[in-house]
């Protein structure tokens, strides 16, 4: 019976200590800067898209909700003519971000999606694409790639050095 | 005339108290479970109340097409028949009573014992093997409570010297009675929770929550009536509790009797959420043994020690 009426006692004090509860729409949670939310697709540094439709992120996603077509300008550069995220789908677990060769996809803690629709939720690339870059500011592919594209010639890249002529004199 | 007011008067209050506890309800369970209640909808909350009404309101009201169809629709009307009877007779103020009757005590009791039939009705109408058995336990576990709810009143009765809730009352001006028959009351208090069916001895309807539960076919204005039935039962067992324990009306000048009345009921409801927020439901056998072999006993020893003390004066 008094562990009856202890009980009783303690339960009517918890009435005043602080509530569990998180106030959610008027206090935010706090969410590290590596949290796994909204994606998006990034651009260099030069203004121009990362994005070089390798596939290797439709190919890494486990549910199958990435969907991309590539094609090619008029300088060589490839780019994505549709890029098609299906978050009903995506379980933002962050492999595509793993596997982008040029970290053009990337995941950012912006969580609050919520659509009434289920068709809003399938996001293109004009939602999907930022005009900055993203989580890394310096990183340009092309710029480390070794490949010859419109603007840079084969040996312009940061860390390499001009091709050697080897029918010429080498000394 | 003055009657037909008192009537309205006292069934509007009653049923707006019944409504609010929705929200009390809620809220109070919330704050000692360190969470918020629902505290969006309108003025912290408050406007939850018509919400959940419009809600209930706009179910489907669906009978079992196995069900038996006249008890079905006859059993959440005995809770609220029977109950708001019981109203009638509750003094809220000195001339704020519908029926003043010299056997008020025992019409108590006896529309408590007609609220059971709720209970029974509503599982075997139900035609469900899991309602049934629901509906026997509960009404098992009401049947003998009321046992020892009758027995414990008897101590103040006979301080009082009468049946009447008024002249109870009115004995309590100069001490109130939870203090000489403090274990009636305890005993008082454990019997009308159980007849009440409500937590931690609601084996009747939470039994449900692992399989049905005597109300479980209902649904819409029906389960809104069981609902509100449950909660003008605690609202009762309140104003019954107040007046023959804790002096009804009286209270100091400075705030109307009323005031008093509809204080002390609060604190009694609150009371009664806490019990259901704190304690976990004990198994059908240990609270029947409880009832027959602790609190019968502990009753009859209540009157005798009564009696032997009133005598001896």
């Amino acid at each position: 019976m008094i562990s009856i009426l202890r009980t009783i006692w303690i339960t009517f004090t918890h009435a005043f200590r602080k509530r569990e509860t998180k106030g959610y729409p008027e206090k935010k949670p706090f969410l590290p800067a590596r949290y796994r939310a909204r994606i998006i697709l990034t651009r260099d540094p030069d203004g121009k898209e990362r994005c070089v439709a390798c596939n290797l992120c439709a190919a890494a996603c486990p549910t199958d909700c990435i969907s991309l077509q590539a094609a090619e300008d008029e300088t060589g550069r490839r780019y994505p003519e549709f890029f098609r995220i299906n978050f009903s789908r995506c379980i933002f677990c962050g492999y595509c971000e793993e596997a982008c060769p040029t970290n053009a996809i990337q995941l950012t803690p912006d969580f609050e999606m919520a659509e009434y629709k289920r068709q809003n939720l399938v996001y293109e690339k004009e939602n999907l694409l930022i005009n900055g870059t993203g989580k890394y500011h310096d990183y340009n592919f092309y710029k480390q790639a070794g490949i010859e594209i419109g603007g840079k010639k084969k040996g312009e890249g940061d860390q390499d050095e001009l091709p050697t002529d080897v029918r010429g004199l080498i000394t | 005339m003055v009657i037909a007011f008192v009537i309205a008067g006292v069934l509007l209050m009653v049923i707006t108290i019944a409504a609010i506890n929705i929200f009390i309800e809620r809220r109070l369970l919330a704050m000692w479970q360190d969470r918020h209640g629902p505290n969006r909808t309108g003025f912290h909350g408050i406007m939850q109340v018509p919400a959940d009404m419009i809600k209930i309101f706009l179910k489907e009201d669906w009978i079992p097409p196995f069900a038996d169809k006249w008890v079905f629709v006859l059993a959440p009307a005995v809770v609220m028949i029977t109950i708001l009877l019981s109203f009638a007779l509750v003094p809220f103020a000195p001339g704020f009573q519908v029926a003043d009757s010299n056997i008020a005590l025992l019409l108590f009791l006896g529309y408590s014992s007609l609220g059971v039939y709720s209970v029974v009705l509503a599982g075997w109408a139900s035609n469900n093997k899991y309602s049934l058995i629901g509906a026997m336990r509960g009404s098992a576990q009401m049947i003998s409570y009321e046992v020892f709810m009758g027995l414990s009143l008897l101590g103040v009765v006979m301080i009082s010297g009468s049946f009447s809730l008024k002249s109870i009352v009115e004995a309590q001006r100069h001490l109130w009675f939870v203090v000489p028959q403090f274990l009636g009351f305890a005993i008082f208090l454990i019997a009308a929770v159980a007849e009440s069916h409500r937590a931690p001895f609601d084996l009747p309807e939470s039994e449900g929550e692992l399989v049905a539960g005597f109300h479980s076919e209902y649904s819409g204005i029906k389960f809104g009536m069981f609902f509100v039935g449950e909660y003008l039962g605690i609202t009762l067992v309140s104003t019954i509790i107040v007046t023959l324990f804790f002096g009804g009306w009286l209270g100091p000048d400075f705030l109307p009797p009323v005031f008093w009345f509809l204080f002390k009921t609060f604190c009694f409801i609150a009371f009664i959420i806490l019990l259901r927020a704190a304690l976990p439901r004990p198994r059908y056998d240990q609270f029947m043994e409880v009832g027959w072999k602790i609190l019968l006993p502990l009753s009859l020893l209540n009157i005798i020690i009564t009696a032997a003390i009133l005598l001896a004066k």
